[in-house]
Parts: C-alpha cells; sequence; structure tokens
C-alpha cells in the first residue's frame, strides 16, 4: 500500500512543484500517471523514493518515508529512470544487473539466475554480456528495465519505460508490466500503453491531482485531456 | 571522432581490458593491489645514482605484460599524456649536477645525467605498474579490496564515484562541444566568449547527471559495501604471489642483481 497525505514538495521556495497531494494505492494496482511536460511526473517518483525531501507525510507499507526507513522503503521499490543513461553504471549490462541481487544478499549463483530470467523476460539475452557504452539507446532502456526486474520489488515505479522504443519491444514491456502481478506506477506520454497496462489514472497538472479515477474514463474525456496538452489514445480517436 | 569522445571510449576501454581473462586478470584484488603498491615503494626507494640496480626492476612490468595479455603499446598510448610529464621531471639534474660519476668507454657521464635516467626510469615503472594494476582489476574490485582491508568506507566510495564522475563529466564535454561545433561550424574549439556559460553548464549538468547515477545506485541496495564487486576467495596461489613476489622484489632491492649475475658471468 502506498498512502500520499497532503504532500508538497518544491525545488525552491515559494515554487511548488507539488501541490497537497492526496491518495491511497492498495497492493496490486496498477496507476497510470500521466501530464504534461513539467507536470511533476519525475519529481513525484523522487520524492516517493525519498530522493527528495517533501512535507506531508507518504507511507509505504508500514513505512513511513524519511531518512531512517530509507533502506526498507527502497528494498520494495524498483524505479526504472527516466534517463538510462544514469540508471547504468557498470561496465557491462550483466554487471548491472546483478548489481542489486548481489547487494541484496543473493549469492553470485541466485543473482546470475535473477539477472538469465529478467533477460529472458525481456527477449535480449543476446545483450548480457554487452559493454553499456556500446549499446543503443533503446537497448540500453530495456537492460535498465533488466535491472530493476531482477531485484523482483514489491512496487514497480517506471518513468517513461517505453520511450526510446521501436514497437516491437514497446510491445515486449507492455506485454511484461500486464504479466506483473505488483503495484505499479507508470508516467508515460504514450496513452495507448497506460490504457494496456493500468486500471487507474493520476492526472496531474502543475503539481496537483487533476483527476484520478478508471483509466477508460479518463483516457477518454477529450475535454480533460486536451485541457491538459494531452490527446486521446490512438486507438479511441476513431481513426 | 572528436578528441574529447575519444578520450572517453579510451576511458571506458579500461573497464574492457579490466574484463579480459587471464591468470593475472583472475588473481584476487588484494594480492594485484598489495604487489603493487610495495613495487612502487620499492622502485622509488632506489638511490638516485642506482641505475644499475633499478634496470631489473622492469622484469616486473614486462612479466605482467606478458601474462596479462594487455599490450604494451596500448599502455603507453594511454599514458602518452603522462609519461613526458613524469619524464620531464628530471630534465633539469644535468644541469645541477655536473660532478663526473662514471666513464663510458671514456666518456664521461655527470651524475645528474644518471640521476636522470634513474628518475625518468622510475616514473615509466610506477606508471606502468599502476596502469597494469587498473587494467586488469575493475574500479569495483579494487573497492571491494580497499574495504576489506578496512579502508573507510566513506574514502572508498568517494573514490568509486570520482572515477565514475570523470567519465559523465568527459561524456558530457563531449556531448556539449559537438551540440555547439553543429551550431558554430567553422569555428576552432569554443569561443572564449562562451567558455563562461559552457563551463558552469557543464558542472550543472555533469553533476546532475552523476547525482542521478548515485542515486540509480543506492536505490538498487548501495551502501558503501562492495560485496558485489568480490570474486572468490583468496586461494593458495594468491596468498603464494603475495609472499613470492614482493620477497623477490625486496631481494632486487637489497641485491645489485644486474651486477651479481654480471660478476658471476666474468668469473670474479
Ligand atoms: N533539479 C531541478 N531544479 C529546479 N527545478 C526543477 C528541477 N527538476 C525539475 N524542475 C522543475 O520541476 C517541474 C517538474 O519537473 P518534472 O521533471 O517532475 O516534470 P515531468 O512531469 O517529469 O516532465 P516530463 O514529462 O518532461 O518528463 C518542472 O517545471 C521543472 O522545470
Ligand atoms: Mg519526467
Amino acid at each position: 500500500m502506498i498512502c500520499f497525505e497532503h504532500v508538497s514538495f518544491g525545488y525552491e521556495k515559494g515554487k511548488p512543484v507539488l501541490e497537497d497531494l492526496n491518495f491511497i494505492l492498495q497492493d496490486g494496482e496498477s496507476v497510470g500517471l500521466i501530464g504534461a511536460n513539467g507536470a511533476g511526473k519525475s519529481t513525484f517518483m523522487k520524492v516517493l523514493l525519498g530522493l527528495l525531501p517533501h512535507e506531508g507525510t507518504i507511507l509505504v507499507d508500514e513505512y513511513e518515508v524519511n531518512t531512517k526507513n530509507l533502506k526498507e522503503i527502497r528494498r520494495k521499490l524498483g524505479f526504472v529512470l527516466q534517463n538510462s543513461d544514469n540508471q547504468m553504471f557498470m561496465p557491462t549490462v550483466y554487471e548491472d544487473i546483478a548489481f542489486a541481487p548481489l547487494n541484496y544478499g543473493m549469492t553470485k549463483q541466485e543473482a546470475e539466475e535473477a539477472a538469465d530470467t529478467a533477460l529472458e523476460k525481456l527477449g535480449i539475452t543476446a545483450l548480457k554480456h554487452r559493454h553499456n557504452h556500446k549499446i543503443s539507446g533503446g537497448e540500453k532502456r530495456m537492460a535498465a528495465i533488466a535491472t530493476v526486474l531482477a531485484m523482483n520489488p514489491d512496487v514497480l515505479l517506471m518513468d517513461e519505460p517505453t520511450s526510446a522504443l521501436d514497437p516491437y519491444n514497446r510491445r515486449i514491456i507492455i506485454n511484461t508490466i500486464s504479466s506483473l502481478e505488483k503495484t505499479k506506477i507508470i508516467t508515460s506520454h504514450d496513452l495507448d500503453m497506460i490504457m494496456d497496462t493500468c486500471q487507474r489514472v493520476i492526472l496531474l497538472s502543475k503539481g496537483k491531482i487533476a483527476a484520478d479515477g478508471p483509466a477508460r474514463d479518463i483516457l477518454s474525456n477529450r475535454e480533460l485531456l486536451e485541457a491538459n496538452r494531452m490527446e486521446l489514445p490512438l486507438r479511441l480517436q476513431g481513426i | 571522432m572528436d578528441k574529447i569522445e575519444q578520450a572517453v571510449l579510451e576511458l571506458r576501454e579500461m573497464d574492457e581490458l579490466a574484463a579480459m581473462r587471464s591468470p593475472i586478470h583472475s588473481l584476487h584484488p588484494l594480492t594485484k593491489l598489495f604487489t603493487t603498491i610495495v613495487y612502487i615503494f620499492l622502485t622509488v626507494s632506489f638511490y638516485k645514482y642506482d641505475l644499475s640496480g633499478l634496470i631489473i626492476m622492469v622484469l616486473y612490468p614486462v612479466l605482467l605484460f606478458s601474462i596479462s595479455g594487455v599490450s604494451v603499446k596500448t599502455c603507453f598510448y594511454k599514458l602518452r599524456i603522462v609519461l613526458p610529464l613524469v619524464c620531464a621531471v628530471g630534465l633539469f639534474n644535468p644541469l645541477f649536477d655536473r660532478a663526473p660519476l662514471l666513464s663510458l668507454g671514456g666518456l664521461a657521464v655527470s651524475g645528474g645525467v644518471v640521476s636522470m635516467i634513474t628518475l625518468m626510469l622510475k616514473g615509466i615503472f610506477c606508471l606502468m605498474a599502476s596502469f597494469l594494476l587498473v587494467a586488469t582489476t575493475t574500479i569495483d574490485a579494487i573497492c571491494a579490496a580497499l574495504r576489506k582491508v578496512h579502508v573507510p568506507a566513506m574514502i572508498v566510495t568517494l573514490l568509486l564515484l570520482t572515477y565514475r564522475y570523470i567519465t559523465v563529466l568527459m561524456d558530457e564535454v563531449a556531448v556539449m562541444t559537438t551540440a555547439y561545433k553543429l551550431r558554430a561550424p567553422g569555428q576552432k574549439g569554443v569561443h572564449y566568449k562562451a567558455w563562461g556559460s559552457f563551463l558552469g553548464q557543464l558542472l550543472l549538468r555533469s553533476m546532475d547527471r552523476a547525482e542521478e547515477l548515485y542515486a540509480s545506485m543506492l536505490l538498487r541496495g548501495f551502501r558503501g559495501e562492495f560485496h558485489y564487486a568480490e570474486g572468490k576467495r583468496a586461494d593458495a596461489r594468491d596468498y603464494v604471489t603475495a609472499l613470492l613476489v614482493p620477497a623477490v622484489l625486496l631481494f632486487f632491492r637489497c641485491y645489485n642483481v644486474a651486477m651479481l649475475f654480471g660478476g658471476i658471468a666474468m668469473g670474479v
């Protein structure tokens, strides 16, 4: 369960980027977090992860997000960054994927198994021993997602997972996300993807929750979307 | 390719060298760290005129190069910027120290020349040894080794982050100069008027990226420990190497092996 109570945050004083957010996310729910560029989606993720400070209360299960509980909270949350270049820091894809499992106390062998499973699930076994600085942007994105899957978190946080991916890989990611029975928060401008993977949508507008409800209701509401610089998902445009 | 992009690539290629397989690569990082430190310490400690004694120390890098499969060419190529600097250190010795020290075929060689050559060789040897350590051991493994000998987590983490930060910084320089060049055709380098904003941007961008990289490590369970980089446990081979190599080096340091052999050969 994730719970936000009156959560606010601003990079600079007097300029809130997130303002009085309130909502509860039950276990197993998947939520699409949508909003225009600069609406505060990535900031939202970082606040939840304790990477940025905040006012108000955030609960992840029984733990409150604060400096004391960071270790427990981060064990539960797996985060795919918007920029994969910043996610991958080891020399090879394999070492990067094994990083979290090894840190969380798995043996070499178990970590390798976890890595192999993640690579297989995403269909990128061929990337295993490639060097991170010699793979394409999309390949790097797939590998970055694998690093998070391999740590088997309770909650999956993904910041624009399908940007930079070709349609084939995009489909793999959608299927993978759908097949995982975890709590998920996914931000994206790809509303078709949100429609395929999320039952619930939260729409952020200038740091406030402008709408929160079933995905099919919000994603088919043309006026609401257009007022927030978005368009109906392609499949609802009737083209 | 751009000079800077080239440099980034070279730095990253060190990781690739370190990922090769050889009897040296598979040695325990602590063993390598220890022998490297002993080697550097002993090499530096040679007396400034003791050129003939120092020569034998070349055996260590030569052996390592041949066993590890790292090419000498790569080493000198990557060190091409630092090597001249190190060599320049002794350049003035011949000017100050003109007393003749020995004669070679009737030609008097001054102490300054000998000490200059000694100093240069010391520099080159030490650089080669450090290069070999880095080329056969990943930075994470070196950090893990440092933690093993109880260097504080804070310092080791700083070392690791500095290493990563350099790559990020150079990456950003490459990206930014490319972006600049594409919009300033025909200009050589960055115009001096843009230096200020260029530098400011560079720092901000690279710091942002480095911060996110570090966050990404934290989010995946990094807490200043390097268990993930710890290879196998040290075995007999590692212990033997850690004892034998420094012992041999110490012997080289204490006895002038070149003279010894020369003496035997001449039947003295
Ligand atoms: N480090 C920072 N310092 C100051 N302001 C920032 C910083 N990072 C982001 N902002 C500002 O905070 C606001 C929200 O940014 P955020 O990155 O959360 O947007 P986003 O919804 O993820 O946008 P996008 O869809 O483009 O990824 C933006 O107005 C941005 O300018
Ligand atoms: Mg964002």
